[in-house]
């Protein structure tokens, strides 16, 4: 349904008035996308042996499936750092110890604030000098799970402020200490009410694997660009491997939303409040856009302005 | 020690955050720009333009900035010879600042359309009961407030534009920072931390006071309700 509060149900002129602007709509979307193919057609990049090329099996045996699986290798290991980083760090942020905290907080504030590309050129030339097998698969790896690593942080921070304050006091009546209040009662919960923006942030770390073309790691992106300065075809190659990332993303991006409805419906029964995690790190006025307020945000669109993750960069 | 300021001057470290900047400055402009007229399509009651609105939203915000950088460089320019200078690494610079351009649109679009979740529907009921129509009500009475609503999240996509101005290295812009990184680190291996830590810093000090800035400007501005 429309998701506006802009405009009534329309009568029967401003439905004249709407199917109009449809058409009229419809008809500018149209002449653009005309436009756009003319002159690829003038310039003969509608030649069906190019776009054959860019989609037969021989693309697809040993450019876009082998670039893939590195894309997807790259970013698995990140996955899987990014999360232990993240864990150990957000924990780090929450632990009893001043100085634990800050420095901790130091460290997280330090990579969301650097550009992952300059980590990534940092790591690659850094192993590559100290004469490590395979440096660019490295620095892909390292700076990901770094600079996502402490977005997770702050998400287990922010999930864990989120809590009901309760939840603390019952586990420190029952005998445990804060640090197995946090680990074992806090952290699980926040963990849950976390899941739509950790799987978002998947997008985020499969966006940011292409970068490894700038430091020549042979993943998706550098193998349809090779295919196509093979083939003069690199429009169509380059086409291809978008459409490959914009596929997998926005099923990831679905993902996200179906898990934060899920997770928002059980928060309700357990007081979780998820809100202002989906909506940038639950700082100040987005928590206040994630709740959104009056019920006009329906269906897809709803709440969370960035699924491109939170604070800091998509 | 002043061995190291001698290379830092040597490869134009400032010049180099400058270029970033510049290329920030206007991605940041054009994209504020079509990130409204976005959110304006998204929102309107003509089926076809939000389903052109949403079509946007969700190819660009999907595509890695990575590609869109090669493509405007070895597609538009390369095959299309589409130029947007005649000086061959001003051009470059501003198919750089397109492709920022279109890729944050996406999310400028997304963070105003969670500015205008936080207007009350009286606004809007109000607005109609006074006769205004949709454009009208839009101008005068919901962008406004959606605007003070949208700064913090406005204020992540403007963080994460100075960040991606490195990935203009993809585009081969070579005069900003990651592609000066690179060059430095591989000529002058020996000082490989204190180069990297060089850019590092300053990209923290650009970086931080934007978030301060936003976060307390979010706060300052949210209408009380």
């Amino acid at each position: 349904m429309s998701a506006s509060v802009l405009f009534d149900a329309p009568g029967p002129r401003a439905r004249r008035r709407i199917l109009l602007g449809n058409v009229v709509g419809a008809l500018v979307v149209a002449a653009g996308a005309a436009f756009v193919l003319t002159r690829l057609a003038d310039k003969g990049q509608l030649d069906a042996d190019l776009w054959l090329a860019a989609v037969d099996a021989n693309a697809w045996t040993n450019y876009y499936i082998p670039g893939f699986l590195y894309t997807v290798r790259a970013a698995g290991a990140a996955i899987v750092g990014a999360g232990i980083f993240g864990l150990l760090f957000g924990l780090g942020r929450l632990a009893s110890s001043r100085t634990v905290r800050i420095v901790c907080g130091a460290v997280v504030e330090f990579f969301r604030a650097v550009p992952v590309l300059l980590m990534m050129v940092f790591f690659w030339l850094l192993l590559a000098n100290a004469g490590v097998p395979s440096p660019s698969y490295w620095g892909v790896v390292i700076a990901l799970v770094l600079y996502n690593g402490s977005v997770v942080a702050e998400l287990v921070r922010s999930g864990v402020h989120g809590l009901p304050r309760g939840q603390r006091e019952a586990a420190l009546s029952v005998g445990l200490t804060r640090g197995q209040s946090l680990r074992s009662v806090e952290v699980p919960q926040a963990l849950v009410a976390m899941l739509p923006a950790l799987v978002s942030q998947l997008v985020v770390v499969l966006k940011d694997s292409a970068l490894g073309a700038i430091i020549s790691y042979s993943e998706l992106l550098q193998h349809a660009r090779r295919l196509g300065s093979g083939e003069g075809n690199i429009l169509q190659t380059l086409t291809v491997a978008a459409l490959l990332f914009i596929l997998i993303n926005w099923g990831l991006t679905k993902l996200a939303e179906r898990l934060s409805r899920t997770v928002r419906r059980t928060a309700g029964r357990t007081g979780t409040t998820a809100a202002g995690l989906d909506a940038g790190v639950g700082e100040g006025a987005t928590a206040v856009a994630a709740e959104a307020p009056h019920g006009l945000t329906h269906g897809e669109g709803a709440g969370p302005g960035d699924p491109d993750r939170p604070a800091r960069w998509d | 020690m002043a061995e190291y300021l001698d290379i830092i001057r040597e490869y134009d470290v400032l010049g180099a955050f400058w270029v970033n900047i510049q290329l920030a400055f206007w991605a940041a402009i054009f994209s504020l720009v079509l990130g409204t007229l976005l959110a304006l399509l998204r929102i309107s009651p003509v089926g076809s333009l939000r389903w052109a609105g949403s079509a946007y939203v969700t190819v660009f915000r999907n595509t890695p900035l990575t590609i869109i950088m090669v493509f405007m460089v070895l597609g538009a320019w390369g095959q299309l010879q589409l130029t947007l200078s005649s000086d061959f690494n001003v051009n470059f610079f501003w198919l750089a600042v397109v492709a920022l351009t279109v890729y944050h649109a996406a999310f400028v679009c997304e963070a105003i359309r969670s500015g205008v979740n936080t207007v009350p529907v009286g606004q809007a009921e109000a607005a109609r009961s006074i006769g205004l129509s949709f454009l009208p009500a839009a101008r005068m009475i919901i962008l406004p407030q959606a605007f003070r609503g949208a700064v913090a999240p406005l204020g992540n996509v403007l963080i994460a534009l100075i960040k991606n101005t490195t990935v203009a290295a993809a585009a081969s812009v070579a005069t900003e920072t990651s592609s000066v990184m690179k060059t430095m680190i591989e000529f002058r291996p020996d000082y490989i931390y204190a180069i990297f830590f060089t850019f590092a810093i300053g990209y923290v000090i650009l970086v931080t006071p934007v978030g301060v800035l936003t976060t307390s400007l979010s706060r300052r501005l949210a209408v009380a309700r």
